[in-house]
């Protein structure tokens, strides 16, 4: 039974992670139709860049939030300079471009970093943290850091009149500008959002997978499919979404090894976790294609 | 009268296609102008123009401004409100949401409020279905939310496109004679595009009459009503 909670919790985290990259894909989803694949690559070097704030001697909370601003600016930059002169560019044009920016990233980060596996300190107090034997500290306050950001993203999308500005624009690009909105610049603000939440997620995962270069790749294929299941175009969506694979890839790793336990016979364990939540993932697909919570959008052709 | 829009020599090009070759007119302060024409004469195009939405040569001044090479975001902030063919409903915000949206770019709150109140006194049923999403609105509904978003901007000049479109006789009824208010109360000058040639000659006060993206005819809007072309082209007796 501890066990039993013990995944459960250690699911909530992942699902946490998960849920924030899945966020930020959705968000620059809603405004262009297009997923950034290079989301897991620039919450990596964000990460590195907090890491690199540590060894200069700032805090965590410090280089944490530093690094998240910096990342919301560098969000802001890339679409910008970057996504700006290709808006009317065929879709090709734009996915490769961000494989050039994954690319980029990748090997920037190897070449300042180096891709040897660097440790990353965990800001949670060891003694006074988490449940003990339900819940490790570390897990619980990445929940509830997530839960925070996710909270204050919701109150400002939802209450405030530059949040309604950004949902419009990416509803309805030119009614939005129709009423005086300035669309360009709110592509550009929900870059820097998405990075920046991005950024909670890579330092928040770091602790536990470990910083290297390539940390986040398996962790935008979970967020992916979280973003699928909730629905590609639906932001809470995509937040339960990644709470459920998060949880759903522990249930099966564990419901695997107490088959072994009971039988001796290994069907799936930890190395199939993703492979299994995967195969879920497109069974959810096939039954409701739109997601969980996503809407079947009819286009007139 | 001033004229509070001045449009001369306007091209439009959708592309490589010209859609627009010489349309010039006047629009008083004050008044409600209405571009006449069969389908693919221009007039959309025309809205769409003013406000930067297509790529556009020419000149077109607003109260002595010229728009040329301006966005259509700071065009708008200069309050001209359109109101967009289709009607521009943000369908997956609340009818709440719309209107305040189209508020966007105001910054006196107390204005704000006082605007709401008397769209809503114009729009009572907008009111009732505050907190719905707008999707779900009928057809005759979002039409009046597309105006009642257009008030909110506090605006100087409405541009209407086809607010009859699609809509049963009665509410377009209803739907003109409130612009009607609006332009005797609240002194918006529009500048109205219609198919329902009849119905926008009766409201407007001058007429514009466009065929193949250039202006055939203009005058009064009684005198454009018994000219006998117009009648057998547009107003089928």
């Amino acid at each position: 039974m501890e066990q039993f909670l013990q995944q459960i919790a250690s699911g909530l985290a992942n699902g946490a992670i998960y849920a924030c990259v899945a966020l930020a894909l959705v968000m620059i989803y809603v405004s262009t139709d297009h997923i950034n694949f290079a989301q897991g690559e620039m919450a990596m070097f964000s990460t590195y860049l907090s890491w690199q704030l540590m060894s200069w001697g700032m805090s965590f909370w410090v280089a944490f939030i530093v690094a998240v601003a910096f990342s919301f600016v560098l969000g802001v930059i890339i679409e910008r300079v970057i996504l700006r002169p290709l808006h009317n560019a065929p879709v090709l044009s734009i996915v490769v471009v961000f494989i050039g920016l994954l690319a980029i990233c990748n090997s920037v980060a190897g070449a300042i970093w180096s891709y040897l596996i660097k440790e990353y300190p965990s800001p949670f107090p060891k003694s006074s943290f988490g449940i003990a034997g339900v819940i490790g500290p570390h897990q619980l306050g990445v929940v509830l850091v997530t839960l925070v950001v996710l909270g204050l993203l919701f109150v400002f999308f939802r209450y405030t009149p530059l949040g309604l500005a950004m949902r419009a624009a990416a509803q309805n690009p030119q009614m939005a500008r129709l009423v005086g909105v300035r669309v360009d610049w709110m592509l550009a603000l929900g870059w820097g959002l998405a990075a920046a939440v991005g950024a909670v997620a890579g330092i928040m995962v770091a602790h536990i997978v470990y910083l290297d270069p390539n940390m986040m790749g398996g962790i935008l294929l979970y967020a992916f499919a979280s973003a699928l299941v909730g629905g590609i175009g639906n932001p809470g969506g995509a937040v339960l979404g990644g709470f459920i694979v998060g949880v759903l890839e522990n249930m099966v790793a564990f419901a695997g090894n107490q088959v072994e336990k009971a039988t001796g016979v290994y069907i799936i364990g930890n190395g199939e976790k993703l492979t299994v939540a995967l195969i879920i993932v497109i069974f959810v697909l096939t039954v409701k294609p739109a997601g969980l919570f996503g809407r079947v959008v009819v286009k007139r052709v | 009268m001033a004229a509070l829009l001045e449009v001369k020599g306007l091209k439009a090009f959708y592309g490589q296609t010209q859609s627009l070759y010489d349309v010039g007119f006047d629009i008083p302060a004050g008044g409600i102008t209405t571009l006449l024409g069969a389908n693919g004469a221009g007039k959309t195009t025309t809205l769409r123009a003013i406000c930067n939405m297509v790529r556009t040569e020419g000149v077109v001044r607003f109260d002595g401004k010229d728009l040329g090479g301006m966005a259509t975001e700071e065009i708008v902030r200069l309050r001209i409100a359109h109101v967009p063919e289709g009607r521009g409903t943000f369908t997956t915000l609340t009818v709440d949401e719309n209107l305040r949206i189209a508020a966007y770019t105001r910054r006196d709150k107390a204005g704000v409020q006082a605007d709401l109140d008397r769209v809503f006194s114009y729009f009572p049923r907008l009111k009732e279905r505050v907190q719905q999403q707008a999707g779900t609105l009928s057809g005759g509904e979002q039409q009046m939310l597309a105006i009642a978003r257009a008030l909110m901007l506090n605006p100087r000049l409405m541009l209407l496109d086809e607010p009859s479109f699609g809509l049963a006789p009665l509410i377009v009824v209803e739907i003109f004679r409130i612009m009607r208010r609006i332009n005797e109360e609240d002194k918006v000058s529009m500048l109205l595009v219609e198919q329902n040639a009849a119905l926008a000659l009766d409201l407007a006060d001058n007429a514009y009459v466009l065929e193949t993206g250039r202006v055939v005819m203009s005058g009064p809007a009684a005198v454009i009503k018994n000219d006998e072309n117009v009648r057998k082209s547009y107003l089928g007796y």
